[in-house]
């Protein structure tokens, strides 16, 4: 590191640049693509062996402890994802500050929110049925 | 302040497509599909949690012409995101970036995209047909 560096001791050891968060958002990106790959392969087959199925098939399905976890794990990591994406694209392509903000917030409120709703459904099926 | 008369690399128009660029913004596309996707999946759970009816009117839209349609997109996005996506994993790991394997890679992320897709498709219709 050369003597004419202007940055402090403290920003080289926490190592996390101007942005301030470092490779958070990357790392948490490739984590929970990682988990999806499984997660999504087991959902696509789960689902088309219920094509057409009655309430009370489905209801069976995610009676199922394991089905049920696996189910919110998807649902939450498949959001999460989501959410991480969906902000790079904003970044990238929206850029008047207003509207760029606006759809950060909002991304992050209807992720939140969808994915909660959905994951909360998957608890009632699981424990109401 | 005027802009600086710089020079300006050529129009997304003026290139010619290729498989690196294409399949770039398609996992992109895809992508933000999904998310749109994510609503039909979201209101299939809820609509299950909320019992035989609302279930049974939900089945019925993911059943109709258009619902399958949607689910066909759905699952085409889903498969080319996902083989797409280990491309990028691969990358990320420091593998397969010299041009020839890209050129490889990104053929056999759409060929196993629409093979699987298809796949799923047929145990679908299989599914259906062994509950009638």
């Amino acid at each position: 590191m050369s003597e004419h560096s202007l940055r402090t001791a403290l920003g080289r050891v926490s190592g996390l640049g101007s942005a301030k968060d470092g490779t958070q958002h990357w790392w948490q990106q490739r984590l929970s693509a990682l988990a999806l790959l499984p997660l999504a392969v087991w959902f696509a087959l789960s689902v088309a062996g219920l094509a057409g199925a009655e309430h009370a098939q489905v209801k069976a399905w995610v009676a199922s402890p394991v089905v049920a976890v696996l189910l919110l794990l998807f649902v939450l990591s498949g959001f999460y994802h989501l959410r991480l994406g969906l902000q790079v694209v904003i970044e990238d392509y929206v850029h008047a500050p207003g509207a760029k903000l606006a759809l950060l917030v909002l991304n992050v409120f209807a992720c939140a929110g969808v994915g909660l709703a959905a994951a909360v459904a998957v608890l009632s099926l699981h424990f109401r049925g | 302040m005027p802009a600086a008369k710089r020079p300006l690399s050529p129009h997304l128009q003026i290139y010619r497509p290729q498989i690196t660029s294409v399949l770039s913004i398609l996992h992109r596309v895809t992508g933000v599909g999904l998310g749109l996707g994510t609503l039909l999946l979201a209101w299939w759970l809820i609509a299950a949690a909320a019992g035989p009816g609302p279930f049974a009117t939900a089945q019925a839209f993911v059943g109709s012409w258009l619902g399958r349609l949607l689910l066909f997109g759905f699952t085409g996005a889903l498969f080319y995101h996902l083989f797409n996506g280990i491309r990028h994993l691969a990358w990320d790991a420091g593998y397969g970036f010299d041009l020839p394997s890209v050129t490889r890679s990104g053929w056999a992320a759409v060929i196993a995209a629409a093979a699987v897709t298809l796949a799923v498709w047929v145990l679908g219709y299989a599914t259906m047909g062994l509950g009638e």
